[in-house]
């Protein structure tokens, strides 16, 4: 059985990790990932676990080792955060595209520059096109148990595919939560053992990895990519029934927070979820027709499923925590926007860009939002498409 | 050229099954000169052979044999470590031999 502790979401990433057990874990330190690797580090300090612990002297190394590790076999994961992600960023390609199930905790943290530590989206969003499947946290607890059920889905023959957990710096990886760990043994059965098809250390079976793949055939490489993300989705949800037997709690694609009969409609990525939650609660109790959908899994993108929970609504706001600079909107947003053209639903759909470089978002400014919704559906007009909140003017 | 194999007919990952399978493909279209080997002259001393980047020579009971011509590319490095005394091969412009033979 589980129990309940109080974790940062730090700890908590480094407890599943430690639950996990993985082979291999190659890793380099960046705020506000640190200390979660520190608790891993200590974990295998202490012979608590006795996976291979790789210092590696940046993050590029530590992907690159990632990607050895696990073509030779190895079960491997590894943490970073905005700086390292980016300068992982050659090799982030490399482990998708050799279809290596790296299980990966990303810290959002905002990509310098100015320097900045704090917490946004816009490194998660750099791996967007990576061939990464990302699941997004609300808290501490989905941290650690996406990160449990990441290894299962990266490592499903269907998929093969690395995973990639988020988790709002500092205000997860930083904060005590209460929340439940489930016992070692548990989360070992889960797990279970890695058995990969093709492997470099599989000498009875020589077989080249990352040959040069020219014009004839990198294409179909890249086709058989799409395929696999396509099927990720069901053995995204298939886990996450699995999941559920062992912890009790729902995993999805996206949470329909109070979307029944909802006619005004947020969505929203990470911890900010949280805080559209007790709004959506607030104005519930005064009647109003508010709702939100919280996308846990942003890559492979649920497109079907989305447009079928936004049926009935009469406008949406897409929150965005980071900005395509020169496009148009955010990239939830124009993601958001292009599933619903030609799906049979026409309502207004606005994107509020909020929170870069770890600025707060307050219960009153998401209120304003839902209002800002209520002025579009009764006077049918749209003030601004990209709205950008909590900027000083 | 043999068909190029569809996306759901290879292996995933760009990976290489089978060990050694590099012969299967044939560089000898890349060709811009052939090396052309004259048997009567070759004193099989095999420093093309040593030197051949693509182990396009074909050696048998250590003599030189001929030319692999479905992987030779066609460099000339055999042409150039053939001793110059001997000179037993020559490069010539391959669609001169093409359209000689009416290929
Ligand atoms: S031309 Fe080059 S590739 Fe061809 S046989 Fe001579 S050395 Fe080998
Ligand atoms: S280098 Fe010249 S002489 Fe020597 S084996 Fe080759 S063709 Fe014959």
């Amino acid at each position: 059985m589980g129990k309940i502790v109080a974790l940062t979401g730090n700890d908590a990433a480094g407890t599943a990790m430690i639950q996990i057990r993985p082979d291999v874990v190659a890793a380099f330190p960046i705020t506000p990932q640190t200390e979660l690797m520190h608790k891993f580090a200590e974990a295998v300090a202490d012979g608590d676990v006795d996976t291979e612990f790789v210092s590696v002297e940046s993050e590029h190394s530590a992907m690159s080792a990632a990607i050895g590790a696990s073509a030779a076999g190895a079960r491997v994961m590894t943490a970073t955060a905005a700086n390292g992600f980016a300068l992982m960023w050659e090799v982030v390609y490399i482990a998708a595209s050799y279809r290596l199930p790296i299980v990966m905790t990303l810290v959002n943290r905002a990509l310098s520059g100015p320097i900045n530590i704090h917490c946004d989206h816009s490194d998660s969003m750099g791996g967007r096109d990576a061939g990464w499947i990302q699941l997004h946290s609300e808290n501490s607890q989905e941290v650690y148990d996406n990160l449990i059920q990441g290894v299962k889905i990266a490592e499903n023959r269907d998929v093969l595919l690395p995973v990639m957990v988020t988790s709002d710096g500092f205000i997860l990886s930083h904060t005590l939560e209460r929340m439940e760990i489930l016992d070692n043994q548990g989360v070992q059965d889960f797990v279970g053992e890695n058995h990969p098809q093709h492997t470099l250390l599989d000498v009875d079976h020589p077989i080249t990895f990352g040959p040069l793949d020219l014009p004839d055939y990198y294409f179909e490489h890249k086709r058989q990519q799409v395929l696999a993300m396509e099927k990720a989705k069901g053995v995204i949800l298939e886990v996450g029934r699995e999941f559920k037997k062992l912890s009790g709690r729902d995993y999805w694609l996206f949470e329909e927070y109070q979307m029944e009969g909802a006619e005004r409609a947020i969505v929203a990525l990470g911890s900010t979820a949280g805080t559209v939650k007790e709004t959506v609660d607030a104005l519930r109790e005064k009647g109003e027709k508010v709702g939100l959908i919280k996308l846990r899994v942003f890559r492979p993108f649920p497109k079907e499923e989305l447009v079928e929970a936004l049926k009935g609504i009469k406008a949406l706001v897409v929150l965005d925590r980071s900005n395509s600079f020169g496009g148009f909107g955010g990239p939830l947003f124009t993601e958001i926007r292009s599933t619903l053209y030609g799906s049979g639903l026409s309502f207004e759909v606005l994107n509020y860009i909020y929170g870069l470089g770890g600025r707060n978002i307050s219960l009153k400014e998401i209120e304003g939002v839902y209002s800002d919704l209520k002025e579009v559906i009764e006077t049918s007009k749209v003030k601004e498409r990209i709205n950008y909140l909590g900027v000083r003017e | 050229m043999s068909r190029l194999k569809g996306w759901k007919e290879i292996p995933i990952g760009g990976l290489i099954l089978e060990a050694g399978n590099a012969e299967e493909y044939q560089t000898g279209t890349w060709r811009t000169y052939r090396p052309v080997w004259d048997e009567g002259k070759c004193i099989h001393c095999l420093f093309c052979w040593i030197y051949c980047p693509d182990s396009a020579i074909i050696v048998e009971g250590g003599k030189m044999k001929g030319i692999d011509l479905k992987h030779c590319k066609g460099c000339g490095i055999c042409d150039q470590e053939c001793p110059p005394k001997v000179k037993a091969i020559e490069m010539v412009l391959e669609s001169k031999l093409q359209s000689e033979k009416g290929e």
